[in-house]
């Protein structure tokens, strides 16, 4: 029952946000809307009791993206007014529910194997061992740092001062 | 109402990925687009999570998809932000009407 509440609370807020990053016309009060929704979805995280990935979200998403889109929204500050959309805005719009509605479709149409079994309580541990442990995704976790570090590298590269 | 079940999360998870879609193609600041495409990004990731909980319960391939998501996702803001500071810096604007200079 309380997490039925919890799940509620969460999902009207993150869809409040959700919808106050796409409409508010200030585009600071915009990035702060984000920020609402990157919180909301960490506590979506930890409803469905993934804690390592909910303190992942508010590290990386509410801690350093956030950060990065404010600091590039000052930065931009004297051209932007508002947020205008531009003249797809109709033709976009019945697209986007004509997308919602497939979607939601399907995921009522479908029948899920849904297991029984209660989620592992505290993931960080098996998380590790499913990264790092030789038939998990050791792989995938070098890549990773690859990539970021070419990210790194590009956005030093292409944002500095010629 | 009262029983939360792996539905609630998907279709949530489809209304964030809507609004994100509708903002990444209809806003012209070019911030407010890569806002968009981070909502985007964790509404699928919302997904992941709730189809590894419900459907996999012991196993958390999902969660670490999720973390991956999460890995590009940093890496993508970073350098398109570094590319719309760049185009600020030419441009003086940060319009995606007006950077049409790739346009054929």
């Amino acid at each position: 029952m309380g997490l039925a509440i919890a799940f509620w609370i969460m999902a009207v807020v993150a869809v409040v946000a959700a919808l106050g990053v796409v409409f508010l016309r200030n585009v600071f009060r915009a990035a702060l809307s984000l920020v609402l929704c990157f919180l909301t979805v960490a506590g979506l995280y930890v409803t469905l009791s993934a804690d390592f990935l909910a303190a992942v979200q508010i590290l990386v998403y509410v801690g350093a993206i956030s950060v990065l889109i404010i600091l590039a929204v000052m930065m931009t500050r004297e051209v932007q007014q508002g947020s205008p959309a531009n003249r797809l805005k109709l033709p976009v719009f019945i697209v986007a529910v004509v997308i919602l509605g497939i979607m939601v479709y399907t995921v009522m149409k479908t029948n899920w194997q849904v297991s029984a079994e209660a989620p592992l309580a505290p993931t960080t541990i098996p998380l590790a061992n499913k990264l790092f442990s030789e038939n998990g995704f050791v792989l995938p976790v070098e890549i990773a740092a690859v990539l970021l570090l070419a990210a790194i590298l590009g956005a030093i590269v292409i944002a500095r001062e010629k | 109402m009262t029983n939360i079940g792996l539905e609630h999360y998907l279709v949530l998870a489809s209304v964030l990925f809507c609004i994100g879609l509708y903002g990444a193609l209809t806003k012209r600041n070019a911030v407010i687009i890569l806002m968009s495409i981070e909502l985007m990004l964790n509404s699928v990731n919302i997904s992941l999570v709730a189809f590894s909980s419900y459907i996999v319960p012991l196993l958390l391939t999902g969660q670490v998809f999720a973390i991956f998501v999460m890995v590009v996702a940093a890496a993508e803001v970073a350098v398109g932000l570094a590319i719309v500071l760049a185009i600020f810096r030419g441009l003086a604007d940060i319009d995606a009407n007006n950077i049409n200079l790739m346009k054929w």
